[in-house]
């Protein structure tokens, strides 16, 4: 929500004008994604022209609802966040770590290809440009980067968009990852759709995104441009559909692993794992080992996995997480709590994803409240049931 | 992406991808060598010990503690503890029991078998830290093999350390894993060896019972004692609180913890125990910083 860019720096284009920034991505060799409607939803996909973009609609989203409507202007961003997120590109939910030969004994180990891809990101929220800088450390702060990510990500663009709505489960407020982007982007546009037209101001983040702007019709943005840009996400922000109260909350989860509430999420939650799949920071992964007919080659795949799976935490003699009551502890207690202590943030960055997308509505802000409540008396098996 | 100026701006960002890029390109810790089984010695009727050594080049030196990712061609990868070195030092020794799809592949391989091999990963005994103190040594069944790198050690630089204490328990005496290793170091006049069955035959004139009581009976100075405790996690838990008792420091007790290890890296989040990733910031682990999280169930 600071740094708004000063005069001179922010530029405006026109609707003509993004399109000519998505031929100039396709020119210099992206693979441009961004936003399309699909099947209801809004998700990204290769897009080649504007006209692709959801021009006119808009997500109406709650806990476990998530509709599209129409909307009274054309705006080409007018919604949130969708069911996928961008690490599906950056950290593919199904990824081939290595191939094998074996005849007799003789077995040779084959690499990947290295991944070449270059990825333009075109419509990047600022709750997911936290999360991407959150994966960032997951997959690169450590001793072991992973190489497929770290190739994938630094050959990325990203074209930021900054929020001009908030949609019913967003929260990026209370985490301090929204709704402006602040950094961590090329280029940031800016919807604005008023009297004076419909145009995107644009700010770049970096020399590659200074160079991307060269011969696209833009000018120079005015004070009234940047006012119109600074109340437009205000207004996001002030239309929060939810609030999460961070303060102390590593603490909190810490030393509330007996809560009663745990047994009260449980009594709701299937252990369905959706939330971890559309959490823009969930990394977990699982590895499947294929081998051909003959048994001569083998394929070691890596996908996608959740910890509410009983064989997350498998071992022998039986997994450590029984219970949904555990496994439900373990998401959240990890993603508010523990991935301090592992990555120095939290998990969370308030895009509401896991509240809009759990069939029972499960609501991640509400768990993290019920938990500062003070534990209720026992009253188990007082009436004589378990 | 190239944004140096936003990257300083924003916490936790990461400023040099490119160089991080080409650093995991250049050693990716996913793939894994080919090695060859020197030999396998049949331990217990399930629990074979493989001897194995790169295909070329040397193996790379490990701390004793670590484990390595071992995989079988078409049927698996699983982390198994280093069980020591090969007496020549040019390769690994890895004790492997039964128990799943792969271990079982792993246990059945004939010498001139090749093996995939990633590692060695995690953190191991604190050798170093120990050197002046006493040091007691708690096995429980199959955690003697990543002990034993440990206790080879000690008793190769005996003159380092203190008095010397191993206490080992085994379900059977059927189940006493190295037998011959075990009697040559009860042989040794500098080591305390004690040696507990759960369940005696008529063969068996030894203790009958648990590992912990054996703590009791150890001779060490509590203040001055560094604990190396590996075995089923109820068995080291009793231990720990069994040391404690006896007046350890709760930070001189370390556990090797046992979770599901996919990557061995920290990526796969298949090992999380509380904060802590059991393959890199363990296996083994300091009891002061895990005492907590050992207490609650399913963690």
């Amino acid at each position: 929500m600071t740094q708004p860019a000063g005069p001179g720096k922010a530029a405006v284009i026109a609707r003509a004008g993004l399109q000519q920034l998505l031929d100039a991505l396709g020119a210099a060799g992206y693979e441009v994604l961004g936003p399309a409607v699909r099947d209801g939803a809004i998700v990204y996909d290769r897009i080649a022209k504007v006209d692709e973009l959801p021009a006119g609609w808009t997500d109406r989203q709650d806990a476990g609802r998530y509709r599209l409507e129409r909307r009274g202007d054309q705006a080409l961003f007018g919604f949130v966040v969708g069911p996928q997120s961008w690490k599906r590109f950056l950290h593919p939910p199904v990824e081939t770590l290595w191939s094998t030969r074996q005849e007799g004994e003789r077995m040779e180990v084959t690499a990947p290809q290295p991944d070449a891809t270059r990825y333009a990101f075109v419509g990047v929220r600022a709750c997911e440009i936290r999360a991407i800088a959150i994966q960032d450390q997951v997959f690169c702060g450590g001793p072991f980067p992973d190489v497929g990510y770290a190739a994938r990500r630094h050959n990325a663009f990203i074209v930021a968009v900054n929020c001009g709505e908030a949609g019913g489960t967003c929260f990026c407020v209370s985490m301090g990852s929204g709704p402006q982007a602040t950094a961590g982007f090329d280029l940031a546009l800016t919807e604005l759709l008023d009297d004076a037209g419909h145009r995107f101001l644009v700010e770049a983040g970096s020399a590659a995104g200074t160079a991307m702007l060269q011969g696209i019709d833009r000018r120079a943005a005015t004070d009234a441009d940047l006012a119109a840009a600074r109340a437009a996400v205000a207004r996001a922000a002030g239309q929060m559909g939810r609030t999460m109260d961070t303060d102390g909350i590593r603490e909190l989860l810490q030393r509330n692993a007996e809560h009663p509430r745990w047994d009260q999420v449980a009594e709701r939650c299937l252990s369905c794992g959706n939330c971890t799949m559309v959490c823009p920071t969930c990394f977990c992964t699982t590895v499947e080992d294929h081998s051909d007919l003959a048994g001569t080659s083998a394929e070691r795949v890596r996908k996608w996995d959740s910890c509410f799976t009983l064989e997350h935490s498998y071992l022998h003699g039986g997994s450590v997480r029984q219970s949904t009551r555990s496994r439900y502890r373990q998401w959240i207690t990890h993603k508010l709590s523990s991935w301090f202590d592992q990555f120095g943030s939290s998990g969370c960055v308030g895009c509401g994803r896991c509240i809009t997308w759990c069939p029972v509505g499960i609501d991640i802000t509400e768990e993290a409240a019920a938990l500062r409540t003070a534990a209720a008396a026992p009253n188990r098996g007082q009436d004589g049931t378990p | 992406m190239e944004t140096a100026e936003a990257a300083a701006a924003a916490p936790g960002q990461i400023a040099d991808m490119a160089r991080i890029a080409a650093a995991a390109a250049a050693a990716d810790p996913f793939l894994p060598r080919v090695y060859r089984v020197r030999q396998a010695r049949r331990e217990l009727g399930d629990t074979v010990t493989l001897e194995l050594q790169p295909e070329s080049g040397a193996a790379p030196a490990f701390a004793p503690g670590q484990f390595n990712m071992l995989y079988r061609h078409g049927v698996g990868e699983t982390a198994i503890s280093i069980s020591g070195a090969s007496e020549d030092g040019a390769g690994f020794l890895h004790t492997v029991r039964k128990v799943g799809a792969v271990s079982a592949a792993l246990a059945g391989l004939e010498p001139g078998a090749a093996v995939g091999v990633r590692g060695p990963f995690g953190s191991g005994w604190p050798l170093a830290a120990a050197e002046g103190a006493d040091v007691v040594v708690v096995a429980g069944g199959l955690g003697l093999a990543p002990l034993r790198p440990a206790i080879r050690h000690l008793l190769a630089r005996r003159e380092r350390y203190g008095r010397v204490a191993i206490l080992f328990g085994a379900r059977h005496p059927r189940e006493l894993l190295f037998r011959q290793e075990l009697e040559r170091w009860r042989a040794r006049l500098d080591v305390d060896v004690m040696v507990t069955v759960d369940h005696a035959d008529a063969s068996w004139h030894g203790s009958v019972g648990v590992v912990t009581p054996l703590i009791r009976r150890a001779a060490f100075d509590p203040h001055e004692t560094h604990a190396l405790v590996c075995g089923p996690e109820v068995m080291m838990r009793f231990a720990a609180g069994a040391l404690c008792d006896a007046g350890v420091p709760q930070s001189r007790i370390h556990l090797s913890m046992e979770r599901n290890m996919k990557c061995a890296i920290g990526l796969c989040g298949h090992c999380q125990f509380g904060p802590a990733f059991v393959c890199k910031d363990g296996p083994v682990m300091r009891y002061d910083r895990i005492a907590g999280l050992l207490a609650v169930r399913e963690i």
